[in-house]
């Protein structure tokens, strides 16, 4: 396992177009989970490339343990990858399929034996060994490619593309819960591509948000909700999204609508100014001691939580409650906005300094 | 199959005054967004030039793709995509619109918009809308009434919030709460409830429920972190899976006698691989089934 590094990488696929994945400098410690996620279209696939070596990069190097390999093949750099779809040899039996990569390096019989037994145990495929590979279900075809990916002890770094694409909804979950159990028992560094929130943020300590070629925010899933260091971020990740509301500064506060909401961040701000707040951390009250007069515009059940839609001044917030909550549609209350978890965005990136 | 009291089981289709979408976004590619909303107007010949005029801007406000209307379907998003399908059956004015999961297609962000206004789309006029999915949480959204299907037949029906709060089985139950339902058997006993499989797990008994086997169901909301009133049942657990989505955590967890649990918590938590966790179930909460699946008490 291995530390990979990406120095000041920037990739477009024609000369003089616009940049697919623009200048970026990543690095990715040695048996960390980390996850690539953003929409279809924003550059992750290209990223992977890069750092796979499938795609040379326009500009920028690949180092692995401090090793310049931007010039060099997958192979030479011994990655190991996963794609969407399963890449196995339908021939073969499952056991000869995860022996393929380690038969291929020249490793002894009683070695490769020992190996993908390990392996198959860990995957709970030890009972389809013997089958052939050919009729089994994609998500078991998916298990062999995963397993495929782990066999050998000396790649730098697993890269998956969407692994669970294939996978039957139902049964997501329980892959998930192996790829986490896998980190957690083996910690091989582990780079995961998805548009899947979920995915992104179960399995990865560090997570790399990317919209339009470029990254946005790396931090942890807790960064990513509680401090969105774009507003992009705030609204892709969390269901329902941030609120992104338009605001304006008094000498010591943030207002929307004429209404105090925050403190107001220290330094000269210029520019398009919007207030970021997540649903769940504004509070309705019925009385006036705490927050600002909105009214209520639309109630939403949803067993476990509630959402109310409530307007301050021109502007409509969402209002993530308990399940039991009770403010009627029309009605007149004080929404709260908490305290560090409101959030000024200047031209769309975060001020620092914010409550 | 009446209508209004008239007899329309071998009626067709197209003289049943319904509106139909689908899964797939179904438009004409080569008309514009204006004509596809007016394509269905023009065939009924019953409008005036400037009426279809209207009557199109006013479904596309309500869909949000008025300053669409020049382009060609081709040239939508997915969202708009449907948005415009949508749009196209509500202008026929028909008396009935079927919906057949629309938003199966599209992905979540998208989905989690249309889904937010669904109900502005079809409130306030005459007609019924009928609106078929497997997301437990598009119901809710829309509100209004349910009914609850399951290899053909109907389990029940009745107001969305009704049947959410007390299913009449634990089929019912079942679909309609996402994320899994946690059901597992009981006995009830004189002086407690004994978790079959988990008899360390111990429920008072509640007034009235009859002696002897049944199964309980605890919403993944209500296995909460901390207990949240008096009387709260405490399970020690060991944490299997931590699943974050974003703004809420889903714990998978795994009791001493082997049971599966599902726990789901607002915000996001760090709950560590193995750890071993308290959660706390209000008994007031608990669903009530006897062991054939009907149930006995609502939460």
């Amino acid at each position: 396992m291995a530390r990979l590094e990406l120095r000041d990488i920037a990739h477009s696929y024609q000369r003089n177009a616009d940049y697919a994945v623009k200048p970026v400098d990543l690095v990715w410690e040695d048996g960390g989970a980390y996850a690539l996620l953003g929409p279809s279209g924003c550059g992750k696939t290209t990223l992977l490339g890069i750092l796979s070596g499938l795609l040379q990069p326009s500009r920028g190097r690949v180092l692995i343990d401090g090793r310049d390999v931007t010039a060099l093949s997958p192979r030479d750099r011994n990655i190991a990858q996963v794609f969407q779809f399963p890449v196995l040899y339908d021939s073969m039996s499952v056991f000869d399929n995860l022996a393929f990569p380690l038969r291929n390096r020249g490793l002894g019989k009683r070695e490769v034996d020992t190996r993908v037994r390990e392996v198959a145990e860990l995957l709970e495929l030890t009972a389809e060994l013997p089958l052939r590979a050919s009729g089994l279900s994609g998500e078991l075809k998916q298990k062999i490619s995963l397993g495929r990916g782990l066999v050998r002890k000396d790649v730098s770094a697993i890269l998956l593309d969407e692994p669970l694409t294939v996978v039957d909804p139902h049964l997501k979950w329980q892959l998930r819960r192996k790829l986490v159990q896998i980190h957690h028992d083996l910690r091989v560094t582990l780079i995961y591509v998805t548009h899947d929130q979920t995915e992104a943020l179960t399995l990865a300590d560090q997570v790399v948000v990317m919209n339009a070629g470029e990254v946005l925010q790396r931090g942890t899933p807790e960064a990513l909700f509680e401090r969105p260091e774009h507003l992009f971020v705030g609204h892709f990740i969390g269901s329902p999204g941030m609120n992104t509301v338009p605001c304006t500064l008094s000498d010591d506060a943030v207002l929307i609508a004429g209404q105090r909401v925050c403190a107001r961040p220290s330094g000269e701000l210029s520019g398009e100014l919007h207030v970021g707040v997540r649903p769940e951390f504004l509070t309705l009250h019925q009385d006036a001691s705490r927050g600002v007069p909105v009214r209520v515009l639309k109630h939403r059940a949803l067993g476990g939580s509630a959402l109310f839609d409530v307007a301050l001044g021109p502007h409509t917030l969402l209002v993530k409650t308990g399940p039991r909550q009770r403010f009627d549609v029309g009605a007149e209350c004080y929404l709260e906005f908490s305290e560090g978890r409101t959030h000024v965005y200047r031209d769309g990136r975060i001020v620092n300094g914010a409550v | 199959m009446l209508w209004n009291g008239r007899d329309v089981t071998r009626e067709d289709v197209r003289k049943r005054d319904a509106a139909m979408v689908y899964q797939q976004f179904v438009n004409y590619p080569s008309f514009t967004v204006y004509d596809n909303i007016a394509s269905p107007l023009r065939v009924q010949k019953q409008l005036d030039r400037g009426a279809i005029d209207q009557r199109v801007r006013e479904v596309a406000a309500r869909m949000h793709i008025e300053p669409l209307l020049s382009r060609l379907p081709a040239e939508l998003s997915g969202g708009q995509q449907q948005r415009l399908a949508i749009a196209r059956a509500m202008a026929k004015g028909a008396g009935l619109v079927l919906l057949d999961e629309p938003l199966a297609n599209l992905d979540y962000k998208l989905r989690e918009e249309l889904r937010s206004e669904l109900r502005g789309y079809f409130g306030g006029d005459e007609r019924a809308v009928v609106y078929a999915t497997a997301e437990p949480r598009e119901a809710l959204e829309l509100g209004g009434h349910c009914a609850v299907l399951h290899e053909g037949k109907l389990l029940q029906h009745g107001l969305v919030s009704e049947v959410y709060a007390t299913p009449s089985s634990e089929q019912v139950a079942r679909i309609v709460t996402d994320p899994e339902l946690n059901v597992f058997d009981v006995t009830v006993m004189e002086d407690r409830v004994q978790v079959t499989q988990d008899p360390a797990i111990t429920f008072p008994r509640s007034v009235g429920l009859p002696l002897g086997p049944a199964r309980f169901g605890v919403r993944a909301h209500d296995l909460s972190p901390e207990p949240l009133g008096p009387g709260a049942t405490a399970l020690r657990v060991q944490v299997t899976l931590e699943e974050l989505s974003g703004s809420e955590t889903l714990v998978r967890a795994r009791s001493e006698g082997g049971l599966e649990w599902t726990a789901q918590w607002q915000g996001t938590h760090r709950a560590e691989l193995g750890e071993t966790l308290s959660l706390y179930i209000d008994p007031s909460r608990v669903l009530v089934f006897d062991r054939a699946g009907s149930a006995l008490r609502g939460g």
